[in-house]
């Protein structure tokens, strides 16, 4: 079980306030989405809850303020996907979903046979069992997402969150990914994700959190967060929004004229 | 190709112990293997014995130390940097502990013992440490390092140029230039234990960070979230190459490209990952700075040529072969 509570976390960058007096919990088994315009500080919220960023108020997991934990324990309670692509050196991908036990070693440990299992583990969730060998760097962009969703998978931490995990991947790879998260999810995980395809989010996730200026303007199931007015408030955006299907479909109209 | 690690590992020991035989074998004075073998099991002459003791011995110990943290120091540098052109004296130490030699060459402390150039050189790094912990101590981007490093080493540079500038004679202007060349010649068993612990306290430090550049694979965040603290992990490289590239430099002077190449050579034998060429580019770069030791003792010229102008004319090939594997890529 775990459980993630933010209270009053606000987090400013240089002078500027990026999030505001944000409150919310999240639980086990749930897949969260945050969505918002760009800038609204989706990922600065989710760097918060990492502690990779000075927040002020709490982020505590499992009833723990995350910035007094070690690294190395808040990183077995929580892995991260990263927005963007970024892999510096051309790893192996098994070498590179291996780098997900680094939280459970030492610096001088060896890899047990436990981390070699839960590679195994993670390669096999996210399919990429026959690219083990190839070189990360060389793969395409929805192989390479799946590869990099791996590495996160073999921490086997009780919370993943993933930073944008759908950009720049086709429809396909999208709902490749979505169901990874969801399956995840399913299995009693605490999965938060950044989105911007509101539909994708509206059809997968159990909850949303739409943030704009760095505060939550609304949260709950799709249905009741993604209301037109509520797009053309945050987004400045025109949306037809159906409700009668299994899940919520937006149609961008145009941008809101003033 | 990649090799597996510990095969790796021991064909370049191997390499590394051919290199260290043949350095105590050959030099200036032809010495007969039966005469060295005589003098290293106590019942030579006295000649031999001086000769492999007092003169081959530290040198060779020197040239495996020094080139081993030159080695490491080049492999952690690229891997905390995540830059393959980064070697140690990005970091400015090496710089600073050359103007520290040039100090003491420069204000005739050097004639007063043979060990206070190392010391005034040892100290030099120690300062630029001070000043790079001052300057980049707390920020977490590898560019606000580098350009630290570029500020101190800047500094040293044009310290050392001033004393050369001002040296009153053509003479001692040619002193400093002669040591800046980097050597081994003439060493003694007091320049081996102002290094060997500075190398040895160097090298356990970046080895240390072993792990933590394999996560900063991944980008900063990434290797936060995987449980990395990159302020520890930045203070270790600072400390251990300011210790062990300072003591390697103050007593064979500056010596180039065996931290940039070596990693280049060692890498494609590995999974590529940081943590792999650590240790092996330690054990390769001290079996290549002993073998351009020997080929500077062997190549026949009537000056001696220094070190540090060899290991720079080894440097080129390489990057050749490297840009004409890029411009075939591309």
């Amino acid at each position: 079980m775990v459980s993630l509570v933010l209270d009053h976390v606000g987090v400013t960058l240089g002078r500027r306030a990026v999030v505001r007096d944000v409150s919310t919990e999240f639980g086990p088994g749930t897949l969260t989405a945050i969505v918002g315009p760009n800038g609204a500080g989706k990922s600065t919220l989710a760097r918060a809850m990492l502690a990779l960023v000075p927040a002020t108020g709490t982020v505590r997991v499992d009833g723990v303020d995350a910035a007094a934990m070690p690294r190395a324990e808040l990183a077995r309670g929580i892995a991260y996907v990263p927005q963007g692509q970024l892999l510096h050196w051309p790893l192996t991908v098994e070498r590179l979903v291996g780098l997900g036990r680094l939280p459970h070693l030492t610096p001088m440990s060896r890899i047990s046979a436990a981390d070699t299992a839960a590679i195994e583990r993670a390669m096999a969730r996210a399919d990429v069992l026959d690219l083990r060998g190839r070189i990360a760097t060389e793969l395409s962009g929805g192989e390479r997402a799946r590869v990099l969703f791996a590495r996160a998978l073999a921490v086997e931490a009780p919370a993943l969150i993933a930073d944008e995990p759908l950009a720049s991947l086709d429809p396909g790879h999208q709902i490749d990914v979505m169901d990874m998260l969801r399956a995840e999810a399913a299995g009693g995980a605490l999965v938060i994700a950044v989105l911007h395809d509101l539909t994708l989010a509206a059809r997968y996730c159990d909850r949303l959190l739409l943030i704009d200026a760095g505060r939550i303007v609304a949260e709950g199931a799709p249905a009741e967060v993604l209301t037109a007015e509520r797009l053309r408030a945050v987004y400045g955006i025109d949306a037809r929004v159906e409700t009668g299907g299994a899940w919520p479909t937006i149609t961008v109209l145009g941008r809101a004229s003033v | 190709m990649t090799l597996p690690r510990w095969s790796l590992i021991a064909a370049l020991s191997l390499l590394t112990l051919v290199a260290a035989i043949a350095s105590l074998l050959f030099g200036a004075v032809d010495l007969s293997v039966a005469r060295l073998v005589a003098a290293a099991t106590g019942d030579g002459d006295k000649v031999a014995s001086i000769i492999l003791f007092d003169l081959r011995l530290p040198r060779t110990v020197l040239a495996l130390a020094v080139g081993a943290m030159l080695g490491l120091a080049g492999a952690a540098l690229q891997g905390y940097l995540r830059n393959p052109l980064a070697e140690p004296s990005v970091l400015g130490t090496s710089n600073a502990a050359a103007l520290g030699g040039v100090g003491a060459i420069y204000f005739g402390l050097a004639d007063i013992h043979p060990i206070v150039l190392p010391l005034l050189a040892t100290g030099g790094a120690l300062v630029s440490l001070a000043l790079l912990v001052a300057l980049a101590g707390r920020a977490e981007s590898p560019l606000t390092l580098i350009l630290a490093g570029i500020a101190v080493g800047t500094l040293a540079v044009a310290g050392t140029s001033l004393a050369l500038n001002l040296s009153p004679n053509p003479f001692a202007a040619m002193e400093i230039m002669t040591w800046l060349l980097g050597s081994l010649e003439n060493r003694s068993f007091d320049h081996v234990w102002i290094a060997l612990p500075c190398v040895a306290i160097g090298s356990a430090m970046l080895l240390w960070n072993g792990r933590a550049l394999d996560a900063l694979t991944l980008g900063e965040d990434a290797a936060q979230a995987l449980g990395t603290d990159l302020k520890r992990t930045r203070l270790r490289l600072l400390l251990g190459t300011a210790i062990g590239v300072g003591g390697a430099v103050a007593v064979a002077g500056a010596i180039g490209f065996v931290g940039l190449i070596v990693p280049h050579l060692i890498r494609p034998l590995t999974d590529r990952s940081p943590s792999a060429i650590l240790l092996p580019s330690a054990i390769g770069g001290a079996a290549l700075l002993t073998l351009a030791d020997l080929g500077v003792r062997i190549i026949p010229s009537t000056i001696e040529l220094k070190l540090g102008v060899v290991t720079a004319f080894l440097g080129v090939p390489v990057f050749l072969i490297h840009l004409m594997r890029e411009r075939r890529l591309w």
